[in-house]
């Protein structure tokens, strides 16, 4: 099997975290409060009022979670290409050209390898900024690249899920994807290779219908948004007001879904941890 | 494309009343002259049917697909298998309707079927609930596939659903978990698992039964990421760009057969499965027999790998040197 690594120097780059976009404020998604950015900065992108987990950008989640923020990004020559030259109101061919001009290269998912408390571990990460982070064939092969990579190296995988579902403007070829993965991920099964999914909000659609809910252990982001079909979706089916936290983490690990729900402040910490649960001892 | 003065929804318009024409005249007491009359009309028939439906748009290929009167799991099973047994529940929460689940014998060997299940009449339809699985009918599938492994059945899977339900009582029991679980466990299976595409592939709650070695869709059939009306109102702010929609979305057998996502399209009737469900069903048999004969020459070794180098490389991306 060949798989390609692209070498990088190990990314060392807390000046990046520092850097606010734009405004000195945010809004809280969770409790609509207006919340001083440096405070969030502060406190890991938490809303210190109602703990709401905002998104991270998949660096800052990679700098935090490796040792001495130290991770070789994989497989980040993998470009989308546009299948179906898929047009709607906006051309999909213009929309990737857009989003690289804005230097997101690394399409809606990054693939990182490196040491978790010490354990080698491939991690990958969406990215919401990218298309709503959809699945479509990029997200697909670097995911399925990482865990057959995994399969051969001994080594567990962690995916970070934040994702509308599949890409629509790949069609079919993006739903199977799901099907891809999920092979992937039986083989990892198989080789009795640890794979813990951490659901962060939003987690919807295909991909919760697929790797986002394979793990060995499923973990939600405190009020994520997590289900299958979208809560707008649902309300034109059944025309009926939604249940109060339907759908969020909590609610998910009322009914059984998730084997539980860590801050982000406690996620290095729990997921070190059942990686040492799960290596097997060297006889 | 076609351009039709008509409604593109009454696409059969023509060919329903040149029906009842011919109809009219067979009600007649039979005369020579009349009988060449009647064969004359037949023959305009049979042309203008293989006209009309050489030259659907892709939107009404999904009329077709989504055709009240086109044969569903039921009625593949009950004329093309000597017998059948139905299994219900999943031996956690409930039995769905909207997928039947069953052992039974083709030709002579015993196969296991699952499939989605539409309704007929409104009240049918309210039973399966319009083909949209809840997870209890994914985990119903499963646990009945397993059996089949078991005592090494061949698997095949008919489907024909709009999508997995959306609501909230699926939501509550793990919809997503339950086709997750599905797509993994069908990756391994030993005994081959063959899948028609008989009507509507809705995403990912039809995919859900179609993790297998051979993917056929029949002629009319579709296979999407998402209904031409979802994505029409999510991307182009506006469900009445269905049929746009469902052109961009290449959702037709040819289309997802030139993408590589379907191993091979089964034939219909000229006029549509629904039109003449008796060839469609022998067309279909003539296929399943043929698959099963190529299938079963691999070792489960082979077929577990073919089966995984088929998913893994679907896919369309650019990679730099
Ligand atoms: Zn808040």
């Amino acid at each position: 099997m060949s798989w390609f690594i692209k070498k990088r120097a190990p990314i060392k780059s807390p000046k990046d975290k520092i850097k606010i976009p734009e405004g000195l404020w945010e809004k809280c998604h969770g409790c609509n409060e207006v919340i001083y950015r440096q405070e969030l900065n502060r406190n890991e992108m938490v809303c210190p009022k109602c703990q709401y987990h905002f998104r991270i950008p998949p660096r800052e989640r990679l700098d935090k979670l490796f040792d001495d923020s130290k991770y070789t990004l994989l497989y980040n020559d993998i470009k989308s290409e546009d299948p179906l030259n898929f047009r709607a109101v906006k051309k999909y061919r213009d929309q990737l050209k857009g989003l690289e001009k804005r230097g997101l290269e690394e399409d809606a998912v990054w693939v990182a390898k490196g040491r978790l408390s010490g354990i080698e571990t491939m991690v990958a990460v969406m990215d919401f900024s990218f298309l709503g982070g959809s699945m479509g064939s990029v997200v697909g092969e670097k995911i399925t690249r990482g865990i057959e990579a995994a399969v051969e190296e001994q080594i567990p995988v962690i995916i970070f899920s934040c994702s509308g579902g599949a890409r629509m403007m790949e069609g079919a070829i993006s739903l199977m994807q799901m099907a891809k993965i999920s092979a992937a991920l039986a083989r990892l099964s198989e080789g009795e290779l640890p794979f813990i999914s951490v659901l962060t909000d939003p987690t919807t659609g295909g991909v919760t219908a697929s790797y986002a809910m394979l793990g060995d252990i499923n973990i939600g982001e405190p009020k994520a948004l997590i289900g299958f079909a979208g809560p707008r979706v649902i309300q034109q089916t059944i025309k009926q007001e939604l249940p109060d936290g339907f759908q969020r983490s909590e609610f998910l690990l009322d009914h059984g879904m998730l084997d539980m729900v860590v801050e982000r402040k406690e996620l290095k910490a729990v997921l070190s941890r059942f990686l040492r649960y799960f290596t097997k001892e060297k006889v | 494309m076609v351009s039709m003065s008509r409604d593109p929804n009454n696409f059969e318009e023509p060919i329903l009343e040149l029906k009842a024409r011919i109809e009219g005249l067979k009600a007649q007491p039979a005369t020579p002259k009349l009988e060449r009359e009647i064969d004359k009309l037949e023959q305009k028939l049979r042309k203008l049917q293989a006209d009309t439906y050489a030259s659907l748009t892709d939107w009404q290929r999904c009329l077709v697909a989504r055709h009240p009167k086109r044969p569903y799991t039921r009625d593949y099973i009950s004329n093309l298998f000597e017998e059948f047994d139905e299994l219900h529940g999943d031996r956690r929460f409930a039995d769905d309707p909207a997928i039947m689940a069953g052992f039974g014998t083709f030709r002579g060997r015993t196969l296991a079927v699952i499939g989605h299940q539409k309704g007929r009449d409104i009240k049918q339809k309210l039973h399966r609930n319009f083909g949209m699985p809840r997870p209890e009918g994914y985990r119903k599938a499963l646990r009945v596939m397993k059996t089949a492994e078991k005592f090494g059945a061949p698997i095949v899977t008919f489907i024909d659903t709009p999508g997995a339900y959306p609501g909230i009582d699926a939501e509550e029991r793990g919809q997503g978990e339950a086709i997750a679980f599905n797509l993994k466990e069908m990756a391994m299976l030993k005994v081959p698992v063959l899948v028609y595409v008989i009507g509507e592939g809705g995403s990912g709650g039809a995919l859900a039964l179609g993790v297998g070695d051979h993917i056929c869709i029949l002629a009319n059939s579709i296979y999407s990421v998402i209904s031409p009306e979802g994505c029409a109102s999510i991307l182009w702010k506006d469900a009445d760009q269905m049929a746009t929609a469902a052109e961009a979305l290449h959702l037709t057998a040819p289309k997802l057969q030139k993408l590589g996502l379907v191993d091979s399209i089964c034939e219909e009737p000229p006029g549509g499965a629904h039109d003449n469900p008796n060839q469609m069903f022998s067309l279909l048999g003539e296929h399943l027999a043929a698959q099963l004969a190529r299938e079963e020459s691999l070792s489960v070794e082979e077929r577990i790998e073919a089966r995984y180098q088929k998913f893994r490389v679907m896919g369309s991306f650019m990679q730099a040197g």
